[in-house]
């Protein structure tokens, strides 16, 4: 089966990510297919660059773009909330006359649209709500 | 065609939710998707006639809600027991919606392809 998945949670702020995390790698194992996860409302942070917790703490920007490259999935970031929040792409800092480089690797950002052609090609589309 | 149901159970000004909700809404509709909205929980307030969220500086929700139908998302539920908990009646809202039990919410949503909630 097809899944897409919507992650609306940071990754601090409560159980979303965790939870899309364990479910990805759980459809995954059991021979599923991950087409996209699309990070919404607080959920971008997941995708902040600079994230850098305790080496004994969980990694979770390293651990999507790890997930997402074994098993292709592709990792999209809503610009319209990322760009409210303060994390931008090189290429749309550069457009704002910044320097600053926010998108992790492995992520990309894009618009709403990818969310919508996420539910049209999935079999199942499933949403990990924020607070 | 897959039929989507979106669920605003969020209050209206308390966050940015509401607003980038109407977002994805209005991202549907622009691509031909049929949408529809169930309110329930704190999110009947999302319709309450003569609000405003001036002194938030925050935008005009209401008057996205208003324009819904020029998209054709205009396939509106209301849970009863939400209004009757929050003390409002059909009448104070802004858009003609309709009303339905929390026992048949789920028997609603099974006719749904997609169903956005959070």
């Amino acid at each position: 089966m097809k899944f897409a998945v919507q992650i609306n949670g940071s990754p601090y702020a409560g159980p979303a990510g965790e939870m899309a995390y364990q479910f990805v790698v759980a459809a995954l194992s059991s021979g599923h297919t991950v087409l996209q996860i699309f990070f919404y409302f607080d959920g971008i942070y997941h995708g902040l660059a600079a994230q850098m917790p305790p080496g004994d703490e969980r990694q979770f920007t390293h651990r999507w773009h790890e997930l997402a490259r074994k098993n292709n999935i592709d990792l999209v970031i809503c610009i319209s909330a990322a760009q409210r929040r303060g994390l931008l792409s090189l290429e749309e800092s550069r457009r704002q006359n910044r320097a600053d480089q926010d998108l992790a690797p492995g992520f990309r950002i894009s618009g709403l649209g990818q969310l919508v052609e996420a539910t049209i090609n999935a079999d199942r589309f499933i949403v990990f709500p924020g607070s | 065609m897959k039929r989507y149901l979106v669920i605003m159970s969020h209050p209206p000004h308390g966050s940015i939710h509401v607003q980038e909700q109407l977002d994805v809404i209005l991202t549907m509709a622009a691509f031909d998707r049929s949408v529809s909205l169930l309110f329930l929980d704190e999110g009947v307030f999302q319709l309450l006639r003569g609000q405003t969220a001036q002194q938030y500086q925050h935008k005009e929700t209401v008057a996205i809600f208003d324009a819904l139908a020029l998209y054709d998302v205009d396939d509106l539920w209301v849970e009863t027991e939400s209004l009757m908990e929050k003390g409002l009646s059909l009448e104070q809202l802004t858009l003609p919606v309709k009303p339905i039990a929390r026992l048949e919410i789920n028997a609603l949503m099974s006719g749904f392809d997609v169903i956005l909630g959070g």
